[in-house]
């Protein structure tokens, strides 16, 4: 929130923080607009709605029907030729500032139906543009949160007021530039260890650091 | 003469006050709608209140996956089976491998078949507890939503600690499973299937008896027997409607042969009886999945190499089997390559989706969403 | 499984069995398809269960397939018909089974296949405008995308 905006002329010092208080507001305030196509959207109800992920504690969670309330839109799910039309619409009903999340491989570059399919679109950024992308077919839940907090974190360095507009380059949630794995997973671990759950990315280092323990990484170890 | 094709346009041009009556007029109710669960798109024609027709548009999430899967192998063809009803990923899973595993003539032994079935089982019961909770959504009460997602959450960890995935799950392979069950599935499931046979009566008493819920749901969107056999409804549907069609119980597959349960079937066929129709078939899971736990055999998981090449000799091939929202069934047509020839779908939600013509007219605009939410679908099945 | 199916093609022209183990398949003429399904709901085959086609270009024919099933026996029964594959028109069913009426649009809209007596054929998945019947092996679209080709 303290980054302030690059100074030109006539860019006074109360504006510049009265546009890190809003983009701080806006980043926290998300409404996402309530649209799935398939697979996709059923995790990310159980992302959004659910009371075991709780949406709620990144600010996230006031998710509404109409486009005209909204101002995140969450692309969940395959979207066809025949949905690209729709989707533009609803894209454009949304006020602005508004931001876009894919989920999912399908929205990203086809997924399972990108070879061979005659009506399956590859990437959803043929119709509308992205901000972040978030890969898994379909992603966990945590895998979108991490997509939020990515998106909340670029609202609060590069949208201000006078630029809603603004957008740098979209960013793969997975693994932002900059950004190494090994903060990921440490990010991962304060929000496993948030919600006192038994931590998959801590057993899976310890998996790699020493080959040798077992039956760590569930699922995996114990087959060999 | 050829016959006459049509278009939407050609629909919405219809008369509009026949017989200078009230004006009837078009709402759109989708694709991008909550209660229609996806991209459903209905066409309501209304006079006042009324519905007189509803027509549903398709294709909104129509992917071709038919023609894909002419240019898969069958293994790949099993992962782009759950990706149609994705609540019922395993039951496709199985689907597929069935008519696989018949037209090759692979043979599976006791264990695979028990831990099928009771995958199967549980699976039910996760997607039953999604519906619920999105039932109860759809007629306004938030806390069913809650409660029901709370449930599966605990499943859908139980399924990711052996399958690995959480929602399109693939477990079910040509031959056997993917894997040998985790250390921890038994004795998780057994927790949960102890905690959930206090929840379902708990979710009885917390909407059942509502007097809202059953004012929106009793006599609303009633369909007799044989309609619902000539629209081609199956499941859960079908059997509101009467007719005791289950086909774990008229050609059993898996282990259902020697299982001891009831088919639970309505009387009229209304919202009310589906409602009541799941719930208690979610009371005749749980007692399955009880008894399968206990009883799983021992014995290979895998019985062919899992990367080995599958070819088929030519012929037609079909298989269908009951998925929680219905009939899902599987045609083959092969040509003795490693590729299918035609591969086709049954689609289970596209058949009960049909009821909605016949239900509708005459209802309130307002009961649609509670019959749309009495017949469960989901639509990339339909689309395909 | 009784032998009635053999009995009932045995007067019809052109009815063969086909040597498909289980659902048992009958090949039906098409003139004869009208009377023979309508016999064989009267036989007790309530419920017409699915609707599809197989395209087979090297034989110059689209082949139609119903699979119908009776809730009081169980039994399953697949009944196909051929049609040639430039001009298919099929009779529709939709007098004896109402669900017909949407499995024969499915069909129309993938492979092209005509149904007389239809009350309303439209396309089912596709819009209006869409060229070609994707499901049918001839089937080119620049937009689909193939591995290996860029
Ligand atoms: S990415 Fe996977 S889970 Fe998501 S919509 Fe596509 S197929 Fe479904």
């Amino acid at each position: 929130m303290a980054v302030g905006h690059a100074e030109g002329p006539g860019q006074n010092l109360l504006l510049t923080r009265l546009e890190d208080v809003i983009s701080w507001a806006r980043s926290n305030s998300l409404w996402p607009l309530t649209f799935g196509t398939s697979c996709c959207a059923i995790e990310m109800m159980m992302a959004s709605g659910a009371s075991h992920h709780d949406l709620a504690r990144f600010g996230a969670e006031v998710t509404r029907p109409s486009p005209r309330q909204a101002d995140l839109l969450i692309v969940a799910g395959t979207i066809v030729k025949r949905m690209a039309q729709p989707l533009r619409t609803l894209y454009e009903q949304m006020p602005e500032p508004r931001y876009v999340i894919a989920t999912g491989a399908c929205v990203i570059s086809g997924g399972p139906f990108i070879y061979h399919s005659y009506s399956s679109l590859r990437g959803v950024d043929d119709v509308i543009p992205v901000d972040v992308y978030v890969p898994g077919c379909p992603p966990r839940p945590e895998g979108l949160f991490y997509g939020i907090l990515t998106l909340q974190r670029m609202i609060r360095e590069r949208a201000g007021l006078k630029h809603p507009e603004e957008r740098r380059a979209p960013v793969t949630a997975a693994l932002p530039e900059g950004i190494t794995k090994q903060e990921i997973q440490a990010e991962m671990l304060e929000l496993f260890e948030a919600q006192g759950r038994r931590n998959v990315h801590e057993e899976y280092r310890r998996t790699v650091s020493d080959p040798g323990a077992k039956g760590a990484y569930p699922g995996r170890g114990e087959r060999g | 003469m050829t016959p006459k094709t049509l278009t939407l346009q050609d629909l919405l041009r219809t008369d509009f006050a026949p017989g200078g009556g009230t004006q009837e007029y078009f709402v759109n109710m989708g694709p991008q709608h909550p209660a229609t669960h996806g991209v459903l798109r209905l066409l309501l024609k209304l006079d006042g209140e009324t519905l007189r027709q509803v027509i549903p548009v398709l294709g909104y999430i129509h992917r071709g996956i038919e023609k894909i899967c002419e240019h898969q192998t069958y293994r790949q063809i099993v992962h782009l089976s759950d990706r149609l009803d994705y609540l019922s990923a395993l039951a496709n899973n199985w689907c597929v491998t069935r008519v696989v595993e018949r037209a090759a003539g692979i043979e599976t032994n006791e264990r695979i078949e028990t831990i099928r079935t009771l995958m199967a089982e549980l699976e039910r019961l996760q997607s039953h507890t999604l519906w619920w909770g999105v039932f109860g959504m759809d007629l306004g009460a938030f806390t069913p939503f809650l409660h029901g997602f709370r449930d599966r959450e605990e499943l859908t960890q139980i399924f990711e600690d052996t399958i690995g995935a959480r929602l399109t799950m693939n477990y079910i392979q040509p031959g056997g499973l993917l894997h040998d069950l985790h250390k921890d599935f038994a004795p998780r499931v057994r927790a949960w299937l102890k905690d959930f046979g206090t929840k379902v009566d708990e979710y009885d008493r917390m909407l059942s008896g509502n007097l809202i819920a059953q004012k929106r749901l009793v006599d609303i969107g009633a369909l007799s027997g044989d309609e619902a056999l000539g629209l081609g409804a199956t499941g859960p549907v079908l059997r509101a409607s009467g007719v005791p069609w289950d086909l774990r119980r008229v050609r059993p597959y898996g282990v259902y042969d020697q299982l001891d349960f009831v088919v639970p079937v309505g009387e009229k066929g209304d919202c009310w009886d589906r409602y009541w129709v799941r719930i208690e078939e979610m009371r005749q899971s749980l007692a399955l999945c009880e008894t399968l736990i206990e009883n799983i055999p021992e014995g290979k998981t895998m019985l062919v190499k899992p990367a080995a090449k599958i070819r088929l000799p030519e012929g037609t091939f079909y298989e269908e089997l009951e998925t929680p929202r219905g009939i899902f069934g599987v045609h083959l047509h092969s040509r003795g390559k490693d590729m299918p020839w035609r591969f086709h779908f049954r689609s289970p939600n596209l058949h009960n989706l049909w009821c909605i013509t016949k239900i509708a007219p005459g209802a309130r605009v307002a009961d649609i969403v509670a019959m749309l939410a009495g017949l469960d679908l989901i639509v990339p099945d339909m689309d395909r | 499984m009784s032998d009635w199916l053999e009995d009932f093609i045995a007067g019809k022209e052109g009815a063969e069995l086909l040597a498909d183990d289980r659902p048992r398949s009958l090949l039906l003429p098409l003139p004869a398809l009208i009377g023979s399904m309508q016999a064989l709901k009267a036989q007790g085959f309530d419920m017409l269960n699915d609707h599809m086609a197989v395209d087979n270009p090297e034989g110059e024919h689209i082949r139609l397939l119903w699979l119908l099933c009776s809730t009081e026996s169980g039994e399953l029964l697949r009944v196909c018909c051929d049609l040639p594959r430039q001009q298919p028109v099929a009779p529709s069913l939709n007098a004896l089974w109402p669900v017909a009426e949407w499995q024969e649009r499915e069909v129309y809209d993938l492979f092209g296949v005509l149904y007389s007596g239809h009350p309303d054929l439209r396309r089912l998945f596709l819009e209006d405008d869409w060229e070609g019947w994707p499901l049918r092996k001839d089937y080119e679209d620049s937009f689909i995308l193939e591995p290996g080709k860029p």
